[in-house]
């Protein structure tokens, strides 16, 4: 399979990425790692006419501590996500969530700035940043500006994100004394997640979905359960509230509201014990 | 057309390619390196797994454009130029970790990668650390064997495969 053709071009930096984006409009797609969207230009679901090759841009790659916060540039690829010791250390739950994402390949070129500007519901990681509560700082022509995890995700593959805009970095809390979970279903190791939780509680309570709707997915039920003191079983039961699985080869929207329940309930118990 | 110069198994090529080209049609259409495989096309099945930088990569998802300035290796360049088989190669030959042979390539570089990052590797981390390559005949025991004979901290021994 072989993509339609395109113009390509290699921004030095942000910011000529950024002149490139204001140049060519929604005619231009940011590549990275090339993780999600080569798969799409080969199967031709993605038909960019250029191409802007964001992936040396070296000073994008840091994993550094920041006050209360561990902050993130939007091109540290899954493998120095899961290899990092502050991150291991600081804030676990993202590193053990990158080291389950794909397989070795996958995670030496993919990056965290890419999977979250993909929008995927099918992928880890943007569940692990909106369990933690993460913040994204886009970059545009004006300058830069915070959006929260949760307002990030608009539909399904769409983000924030403005087309002139490009996601310079991810920050997350530190939270190094709290419970954590990410729970994983697929058929084989290498799979997207037929669904998935992440999860964190104490201190901040943040749990979740993968793969049960047009975005990734916060568990505000769950969540509201859990602060309110229900039992691990009891705030598991409203999971798939508010959601809305698809139904694929895979799995029925029936049976992944189902797998959600189970799934939520392992993550908790596994956070808390 | 984009002149890209990349350094393969050692030897430093130029050339003008298709923004669209794929690095696995570079390396066996525009250089000849039919060793490494294509598989499924799709990432998943690791045959056309290549080092890019020592980095174990699918190049069926890269673009050569993107391998700009890189070092690869592949199949051909892992040994050493009289011939003589890497250590990995070497084990798998011992162990008969292969049956049809399609998937060897990919297999041997992923061990390679694998076994250049982790130091300590018993039979789960070696099958984890294969997650991203299959092997159609399912002669996954033998590779793990081989895999774990050249890996220093082995712990779990593997009874011998029926």
């Amino acid at each position: 399979m072989i993509p339609a053709p395109f113009d390509y071009v290699r921004a030095g930096s942000a910011e000529e990425a950024i002149s490139l984006l204001v140049e060519h409009g929604d005619e231009a797609k940011l590549i990275a790692g090339g993780h999600s969207l080569l798969p799409l230009m080969k199967l031709r679901l993605a038909i960019p006419a250029v191409l802007v090759d964001i992936g040396r841009v070296a000073r994008l790659s840091y994993i550094e501590e920041r006050g209360d916060e561990i902050a993130i540039g939007a091109l540290a690829r899954h493998h120095d996500l899961e290899t990092s010791a502050l991150l291991k250390e600081q804030v676990p739950l993202l590193a053990s969530t990158a080291h389950q994402v794909g397989d070795p390949q996958v995670r030496h070129r993919g990056t965290l700035g890419g999977t979250l500007a993909h929008g995927d519901p099918a992928s880890d990681l943007p569940a692990a940043v909106l369990a933690l509560g993460g913040t994204l700082v886009a970059q545009g022509p004006t300058g830069k500006r915070e959006i929260a995890a949760f307002d990030f995700f608009k539909g399904f593959l769409e983000t924030a994100l403005a087309v002139d805009e490009v996601l310079v970095e991810i920050r997350v809390p530190k939270t190094a004394d709290s419970g954590w979970s990410f729970q994983k279903f697929n058929r084989r190791a290498q799979d997207w997640a037929i669904v998935g939780v992440a999860a964190v509680v104490n201190g901040t309570t943040g749990i979740a979905l993968v793969n049960m709707g047009s975005t990734p997915l916060r568990a505000t039920a769950v969540e509201e359960a859990v602060r309110s003191g229900a039992s691990v079983a009891d705030a598991a039961m409203v999971a798939d509230e508010g959601t809305d699985p698809p139904s694929d080869i895979n799995a029925s929207s029936e049976y992944r509201r189902h797998l959600a329940t189970v799934l939520v309930r392992r993550a908790l118990e596994e956070a808390s014990s | 057309m984009v002149l890209i110069s990349v350094e393969v198994n050692g030897t430093r090529h130029q050339h003008d390619v298709e923004p669209r080209l794929l690095l696995v049609q570079y390396l066996r259409e525009t250089l000849g390196l039919t060793g490494t495989n294509i598989g499924c096309d799709t990432t998943s099945c690791g045959a056309c797994t290549v080092l890019l930088n020592g980095e174990s990569v699918k190049s069926c998802t890269l673009l050569a454009v993107q391998a700009d300035e890189t070092e690869i290796t592949t199949i051909e360049g892992l040994g050493g130029p009289d011939g003589t088989l890497h250590p990995v190669q070497e084990a798998f030959r011992e162990h008969h970790a292969l049956q049809c042979g399609y998937c060897t390539p990919g297999m041997v570089l992923a061990a390679v990668s694998l076994l250049a990052e982790e130091d300590q590797l018993d039979e789960l981390g070696v099958r984890e650390g294969l997650e991203g390559n299959l092997c159609r005949c399912t002669g996954y025991h033998n590779i793990v064997k081989a895999v774990l004979a050249c890996a220093g901290g082995r712990k779990t021994p593997i009874e011998s495969s029926p």
